[in-house]
């Protein structure tokens, strides 16, 4: 080794066996590092095996069909990735982002605003929400389970006061809401929509701020160890609170996303959409126990759930195999967590 | 000191913070008795509660699918507008989405516990059966409203649309306005791990007014997938598939997403209501697909579904009347409550039909139908 | 090691201010008295032991001068200078850096970023101060620099995960974060109760190693040989106060638990032992 060795060479030398490692481990040192790689892996078998099935799955209008359908549970579940990566979750995501378009939509369609700051104002409304849910987390010490379930019945019952059953239908909404609907033609027929474009710069954006700032830094320690972050000098509560009002706002651009894919503002559309980005979150490596994963593994999670979909609909398989397939993946996801986790500790 | 300053600190907080949750949770019960309740919950219109002394009001209970669908909102309105005229106690209750039987079930066991009169229910499936009974035993009229259960006489009666009329209505106007062409046909159904009888009724009903034979009729998708259409001109036909939807807006883009990588050639879209009709056409125009290159049909008749049928999105929709279901529900419980007078079937039904009309702004020959000007005239929502 | 320990610089016993000193710190709990009046005095590069029966107030006291408790009553001088803090933090930024015994890493965090957690460095120029991003390279080559300075060799890979580690190696890494940031004082809370055999004498070596570099090192320990093997003076805690304060090679560890326990008392003038000459 080094010259430094030299002074302190009795305990080093009983260290270096700690260097040899097995085939195994070296395969969970692997993945450990780059928690994206497995889902990577299954997406690409299963564009594979739907691809031999039909020849209509791998058609470019196809694929781009497929990433508008994942738009808004990836940007969801984008959100959902930064709040379990501090070992939190958020059961409340889907209706906060229904709320925040339906606020947006009926701004301007029923009080006359107009459509920049209508979109701006539900986007704050989804901050806000995040905001509420973060100070039940860090004041009143409450799990972010159980506040999230609360939050949950909150903002829905809140939708369907404040839209009293009624969709904002195409013609009525303002043309701001609805450009995240107008298509995107890339070379090769593939055909996206801006939806998609902003939902990318969201991630992005995230993979850049988790990765290389402070607080991106701050997010994995206090989802690591939030004592140790805690001795660290680092104010916990603080950043917890700034992930769930992050979250928030990004619930609400996954509303203008949901306007711009439904070109409707609907009370009825999301209801699962919680469950499916945790899926998302899970499939893609993310740990639910905090600490580890990467924003692009829920990117390739969310595609995951989006192409199996697709998939089995373009093949004319039964729906049904759809929660097979994606429940044995969440399974496989965790056990696979589970035994890094375990190997690593 | 420092440890006790700083928890006196977060109990002020959090003092303030459970004030604000239990202020905002009475704002919220407020508004709930004053509009639809929301989720599960279930609410009070009209002051006070059934249970107040039997006798001089008669409480029911309006228990629906959701309180989301425009389609029930009407119907709450409904019920509550003739609740207010008939002095009827309504409470309104819900699942909490399409599928959420326990939620019926819970509302069901709230009527029998505080004493109602009466339940009218849209029942989410056979799985809500066994508590309807258990009201029944408990002397409560029951009567379904908009979706009959299976069997029939499981409720004391309903007041129901049609559905296999609707979809009959909307599969005769398709066949007919196909005028002979090779039909290429897309159907966009609620689920495809429930049954439910508007589901297979609508589509099936559909399927048999363009003359195409069912399999069992009271399964969706097991009919031949090519074969000859009977109805209008008759002509080739061939299925592209079901897909669920949900019915809403979300799931119909989707659907009809998946079926248009099938087969860009789709010609006829079925959906089984207006809300999914609206995701079908986003998904068809984002393939640059105009309205009028397909025939598009649907049942509800709701507003924002009609002036889809004015504009010429939708071509043809079978309109339902769920405030005449609520009303005739709430009339019907007070009639056998007051002069113990039971409501009839209609002759050649095991339901009330509350009636169905065919909305089309281009009629055709052969098919009757009103245009959209009638239909707005009579749209809930 | 008694060759190396006893030849430490310091002058006379009056002479050499302390880096950290408390004088009559009292502080209660309710009816419970943990610390009745306690002095302490840390010297310029020493390890100074801290040992004591549970309940003694020894983890009171230490609680006190990390500021992880205000005491009721009494006096703290820093360098000779009054200092009172109201939460670790403060402490920290005068200099004062606790180990805790609970290996205070994040595992899943690499080594440099745990040795900048909480103090993490900005790239200069505007891609520090508009995107705000971090330097990365330069923190891991800092790091290094670091570990090298205390004589951690075996840790090569600063953008090694801290779970990768071994017990002492995590715990050198959580000694190495308090002796980077310019810090005046370390304190060790039972730095090797969670630790084997071999990985305490690494951590033990890595005390020495802070002391060849003119670091004092207060060191909290219930494992009398380990104390008796690096401590250049040992404060004895007992019933709130300070009981003695002796250096291992004046007195026996039998004595030493004697005194802890009651059993032998010490005269005053012996609790006031200055720096070891």
């Amino acid at each position: 080794m080094t010259d430094a060795t030299a002074t302190t060479a009795g305990y080093d030398a009983a260290e270096e066996f700690l260097d040899r490692q097995s085939p195994i481990q070296r395969l969970q040192g692997i993945l450990h590092a780059y928690p994206w790689l497995s889902p990577a892996v299954v997406l690409v078998i299963a564009l594979i095996i739907f691809s031999s099935i039909t020849s209509l799955f791998a058609q470019p209008g196809n694929l781009g069909t497929i990433t508008q359908q994942t738009a808004v549970t990836a940007t969801l579940a984008l959100g959902q990735t930064l709040i379990i990566l501090t070992a939190g979750i958020d059961l409340s995501c889907g209706a906060v982002m229904v709320f925040s378009s339906m606020v947006m939509a009926k701004m301007a369609f029923d009080q006359g605003v107009a459509g920049l700051p209508a979109l701006f104002l539900g986007i704050v409304v989804g901050g806000l929400a995040g905001l509420i849910n973060g100070l039940l987390v860090t004041r009143v010490n409450l799990p972010p389970f159980i506040v999230t379930l609360g939050t949950l019945g909150i903002f829905t019952s809140l939708t369907l006061l404040y839209a009293t059953g009624r969709t904002v239908r195409n013609r009525e909404l303002a043309d701001e809401l609805k450009w995240l609907g107008k298509p995107v033609l890339l070379p090769g027929g593939f055909t996206i929509t801006y939806g998609v474009l902003v939902m990318i710069a969201l991630y992005l954006i995230f993979a850049y701020v988790l990765r290389y700032t402070a607080w991106g830094t701050h997010v994995y320690a206090v989802g690591d160890d939030p004592d140790a972050a805690r001795l660290a000098g680092i104010q916990v509560n603080r950043v917890l609170l700034s992930v769930y009002a992050t979250a928030g706002v990004i619930f609400g651009i996954a509303g203008w996303v949901l306007i711009g894919r439904v070109n409707a503002a609907s009370p009825n559309s999301g209801i699962d959409a919680n469950l499916d980005s945790i899926t998302a979150v899970v499939i893609g490596g993310t740990s639910l126990f905090g600490g580890r994963g990467r924003v692009f593994g829920s990117l390739i999670g969310a595609l995951i759930v989006g192409v199996v979909d697709n998939g089995l609909s373009v093949a004319g398989l039964d729906e049904a195999y759809k929660r097979l397939a994606i429940g044995t993946l969440i399974i496989v996801a965790v056990t696979a967590d589970q035994w890094i986790r375990r190997a690593r500790a | 000191m420092a440890r006790w300053n700083s928890t006196r600190g977060v109990g002020r907080r959090s003092a303030t913070l459970l004030g604000v949750a239990v202020t905002a949770s009475f704002v919220l019960a407020a508004c709930g008795g004053s509009s639809s309740a929301g989720g599960d919950a279930s609410a009070t219109a009209g002051g006070s509660s059934s249970a107040a002394p039997a006798g001089d009001t008669i409480a029911v209970s309006l228990i629906t699918k959701d309180s989301t669908n425009p389609f029930f909102v009407a119907m709450q309105a409904g019920a509550k507008a003739a609740g207010e005229k008939q002095g009827v106690d309504i409470t309104i209750a819900s699942g909490k989405a399409e599928g959420d039987d326990q939620g019926q079930i819970d509302a069901i066991e709230n009527a029998i516990s505080t004493k109602q009169k009466g339940i009218l229910i849209t029942p989410m499936s056979t799985g809500v059966n066994d508590a309807i009974e258990k009201a029944r035993a408990a002397g409560l009229f029951v009567i379904a409203l908009d979706t009959p259960p299976d069997p029939a006489d499981t409720v004391d009666i309903t007041f129901a649309t049609d559905n296999r009329k609707a979809g009959q209505l909307i599969g005769q106007y398709a066949a007919a306005a196909l005028d002979g062409k090779k039909a290429v046909i897309a159907l966009l159904d609620i689920f495809d791990d429930k049954v439910v009888s508007v589901d297979y009724n609508r589509d099936q009903g559909f399927l048999e007014g363009m003359g195409i034979p069912v399999g069992d009729p009271k399964v969706n998708g097991d009919e031949p997938k090519s074969g000859k259409y009977t109805g209008g001109k008759g002509g080739d036909y061939v299925i592209v598939g079901n897909e669920a939807t949900g019915a809403n807006e979300e799931g119909g883009q989707k659907g009809m997403e998946n079926l248009l990588a099938k087969n860009p050639d789709i010609n006829v879209v079925y959906t089984i209501n207006e809300p999914t009709a609206a995701g079908a056409d986003a998904a068809m125009s984002a393939k640059g697909k105009k309205p009028a290159d397909y025939i598009l049909v649907s049942v509800d008749g709701g507003k924002s579904g009609v002036e889809d049928v004015k504009s010429g999105v939708i071509d043809a929709t079978s309109q339902q009347y769920p405030l005449k279901m609520a009303e005739l529900g709430v009339q019907a419980i007070v009639d056998i409550v007051k002069n113990n007078k039971k409501p009839e079937v209609t002759p050649g039904l095991d339901f009330f039909d509350t009636g169905v009309t065919l909305i089309a702004n281009t009629p055709i020959a052969g098919v009757d139908s009103k245009d959209a000007q009638y239909g707005l005239d009579n749209a809930w929502g | 090691m008694t060759e190396t320990t006893t030849t430490k610089s310091g002058g006379g016993t009056s002479t050499v201010q302390p880096v950290l000193e408390g004088r009559g710190l009292v502080k209660t709990y309710g009816r419970v008295v943990a610390l009745d009046g306690a002095d302490f005095a840390l010297y310029p590069g020493e390890v100074l032991a801290v040992i004591g029966d549970n309940g003694a107030g020894k983890s009171t006291l230490i609680k006190a001068l990390s500021g992880a408790e205000i005491p009721d009553t009494g006096d703290m001088f820093l360098d000779g200078q009054q200092v009172s803090f109201k939460r670790p933090n403060e402490a920290r930024a005068m200099g004062i850096e606790t180990v805790y015994q609970t290996l205070a890493v994040a595992p899943a965090l690499d080594i440099a970023t745990n040795m900048y957690l909480g103090r993490e460095v900005r790239k200069p120029g505007p891609l520090g101060s508009v995107f705000r991003m971090l330097d990365g390279a330069g923190m891991r080559k800092a790091a290094k620099a670091q570990m090298t300075e205390l004589g951690i060799g075996t840790l090569q890979n600063m953008a090694q995960a801290v779970e990768t580690l071994s017990g002492g190696q995590r715990q050198a890494v959580s000694v190495a974060r308090a002796a980077a940031f310019g810090s005046r004082v370390i304190i060790l809370d039972e730095p090797t109760a969670a630790l084997g055999v071999r990985e305490s004498a690494q951590v033990l070596r890595l005390i020495q190693n802070l002391r060849e570099r003119g670091m004092p090192v207060i060191l909290i320990s219930h494992n009398m040989p380990q104390v008796f093997e690096v401590a250049d003076r040992i404060h004895v805690q007992r019933l709130g106060k300070r009981a003695a304060v002796i250096t291992p090679q004046s007195v026996s560890i039998t004595d030493v638990v004697a005194i802890m326990t009651g059993a032998l008392q010490v005269p005053a003038e012996d609790q006031t032992l200055g720096p070891v000459r």
